[in-house]
């Protein structure tokens, strides 16, 4: 009778164990399947087609060059590979100014026709049209072949402007850029302080101290992003953009002030944890060669806990880099890649959470900002696995 | 000379150490002996300071060394624990390698002269008897020694700041008896340039070692005279119940 309780108990047990297990794992595969989707679609908008004169040589643009183009940054085709001759982008709506109504028929249906002269009497012609208005007559049209968007567009690209047409810009680099940037000038800002707290704390403080602090900075973990951002918002960024005198205080620093609050309770208790494992027997043979107790701490103690202290530092940036709402409210959320830290930027987890409402599923944006969580996926892995290579590093020398 | 004076010391309400007066010459060994919780390793910590790291404690009495009392608010704790040395029970060498170990008192205290310290770490391993075994890896983390070379580690890096006095608090307690025998023979060698106060469990050792026992029983000292006398005649009854095995 009793085995078998303990056998169904067992059973019960690796059962959740290996559900848990498996669902994890189907989430990552999701994640990566939708996000490499990316790669499999077109880098223009669906449903349409960019045409050329025949007489072009142009083979693929990439989405940036079609972005130039149709922003008329780009005005001749040489500097894309082409012949000598003037770009002249047409957007579809442009047919409806050159031809009227009735000359295109009442189901559109002298629509190709129209568009194949436009396209025959233009050389340098690049038109961006409905595919299913293509020419039928494809006497002197080229309709470039329907490319994808490429890993080199996507993680090369300095532009994120996925509603764009006709090229969408999945140009991830100042998102990466904006993630790194907010997240390393909050640990700069939070560790020195986080040590300099936890040392006090571990060494210094008095007992009375010590039991009235770390339950205050634990309680800190615990409030939500949203109030930390709500706060950032209020206070801080109207302080930076006064104190600094800025045109807008929503800027890199803001985002890095606030996750540098955010991430000081983690490198607080851990580092103060390590701290505080340093065995008592260490801290005597060193006051008992008549150090000092800053040499105690400095010489012993820090060296000592040093594992522990890592640990809190990538725990700390590990905290840094995923957080989500309290950076989206402060940081400005321009998606351009910044040269100082006073200027919006925006982050990955914050391009998720502000555009994936707004993205058709399945779609090309929808896939991108998978693709964007996956990014953000192997940071925050390679993040974890790095502390806990540190934290269970034995100590050495 | 050591010389306490009246000690009386409480660990909160729990009077721990009641009246105690004792004088330790120079150059001479004494053992503390007594059952766990006698006050042995209380009494001794008094002499470097260490239970100052202890919070809610209180010491009445006085604690000379060469007529100086060490409680005095003049006195530079650092500066007194660089002349009182001390090894603990459990070898505690620190996460660093063999030299660092040894040359720790001497860094804390300002010494910069890397000649001088080379010479200083080689100096105290060899009094500490420990040159031979080390001197091809002193760049080796001192956690890669057996425990018997950690301890003779820790003695010798209590011997590179110099100090006048030695405690050691059950030095040989964690170790095997080969181990044990290497630092008795060590702490013999050592008398004769420090004060040594050994703070043990094992009578054998005490008798082996030391040249004036004290025995401690419920925070007061016993019986305090020259160890021959303590094992061979001791004047107290306790004294004679707990060298003979009869508690304890």
């Amino acid at each position: 009778m009793r085995k078998i309780f303990e056998r169904i108990i067992e059973t019960i047990l690796t059962m959740s164990g290996a559900v848990t297990t498996i669902v994890i794992l189907l989430i990552v595969i999701f994640l990566f399947k939708e996000g490499f989707g990316l790669f499999r679609s077109s880098d223009i908008e669906k449903g349409y087609s960019l045409c050329i004169h025949a007489d072009n040589s142009a083979e693929r643009l990439t989405p940036e060059q079609i972005k130039q183009i149709f922003d008329y940054e780009v005005e001749n085709w040489e500097v894309l590979g082409g012949s000598d001759e003037e770009i002249v982008p047409f957007r579809f709506d442009e047919i409806f100014s050159r031809y009227s109504d009735e000359e295109l028929g009442e189901d559109y249906e002298f629509m190709p026709d129209k568009l194949g002269e436009v396209i025959r009497e233009t050389p340098g012609i690049i038109a961006f049209i409905p595919t299913q208005y293509l020419p039928a007559n494809r006497m002197g049209v080229n309709v470039l072949p329907e490319t994808t968007i490429t890993p080199a567009d996507f993680f090369g690209g300095k532009e994120w402007i996925p509603t764009a047409t006709p090229a969408h810009q999945f140009g991830v680099l100042p998102l990466i850029m904006g993630t790194l940037w907010v997240s390393l000038f909050a640990i700069l800002i939070a560790l020195p302080l986080g040590l300099g707290v936890a040392v006090y704390l571990s060494e210094l403080a008095g007992e009375k101290m010590r039991n009235l602090l770390k339950p205050a900075i634990e309680l800190l973990a615990g409030i939500p992003s949203v109030v930390y951002g709500f706060f950032g918002l209020v206070v801080l960024v109207p302080l930076i953009q006064k104190g600094m005198n800025l045109p807008v205080g929503e800027t890199g620093f803001a985002g890095s002030l606030v996750l540098a609050i955010m991430a000081l309770p983690t490198i607080i208790t851990v580092a103060e944890d390590a701290m505080q494992n340093t065995p008592r027997a260490m801290r005597e043979a060193s006051l008992a060669l008549g150090a000092n107790q800053w040499q105690t701490i400095y010489r012993v103690i820090i060296p000592y806990a040093a594992s522990g202290i890592s640990a809190a530092v990538v725990l700390g940036i590990g905290r840094a880099v995923g957080e989500t709402m309290a950076v989206l409210m402060v940081t400005g959320n321009a998606a351009v890649i910044p040269h100082t830290l006073f200027e919006p930027v925006r982050t990955i987890p914050a391009t998720i959470a502000a555009e994936l409402g707004e993205a058709p599923a399945g779609g090309t944006h929808y896939q991108a900002l998978f693709l964007l969580g996956c990014i953000l996926f192997i940071i925050t892995l390679i993040i974890n696995i790095s502390a806990e290579m540190i934290s269970s590093k034995k100590q050495t020398v | 000379m050591i010389e306490a004076k009246d000690i009386n010391f409480y660990y909160g309400d729990f009077h721990a150490l009641k009246n105690i007066s004792m004088k330790m010459d120079k150059h001479t060994v004494t053992a503390f002996i007594g059952p766990s919780g006698c006050g042995k390793s209380t009494f001794l910590r008094l002499f470097n300071r260490m239970n100052d790291l202890i919070d809610d404690t209180r010491l009445e009495g006085q604690c000379l060394i060469d007529g100086q009392n060490i409680y005095d608010k003049s006195v530079d704790v650092s500066a007194l624990r660089k002349r009182v040395g001390m090894v603990f029970q459990k070898p505690n060498p620190f996460p660093q390698s063999i030299f660092e170990n040894v040359a720790y008192g001497l860094r804390v205290d300002g010494v910069r002269d890397k000649q001088l310290i080379r010479n200083k770490v080689e100096e105290s391993l060899q009094a500490a008897a420990l040159w031979e075994e080390v001197k091809d890896k002193l760049k080796k983390s001192a956690f890669e020694l057996s425990g018997g070379q950690q301890q003779r580690l820790c003695i010798a890096r209590a011997l590179a700041i110099s100090p006048d006095i030695i405690l050691m608090d059950e030095p040989a307690s964690a170790l095997d008896p080969i181990s044990t025998s290497k630092i008795e023979d060590l702490i013999y060698n050592l008398k004769k340039d420090y004060t040594i106060v050994i703070v043990t469990h094992n009578m054998q050792q005490a008798a082996r070692v030391s040249d004036k026992t004290g025995f401690f029983m419920l925070g007061n000292l016993v019986e305090y005279n020259d160890t021959k006398k303590i094992f061979l005649s001791p004047e107290m009854e306790e004294t004679q119940n707990y060298i003979t095995g009869r508690f304890g």
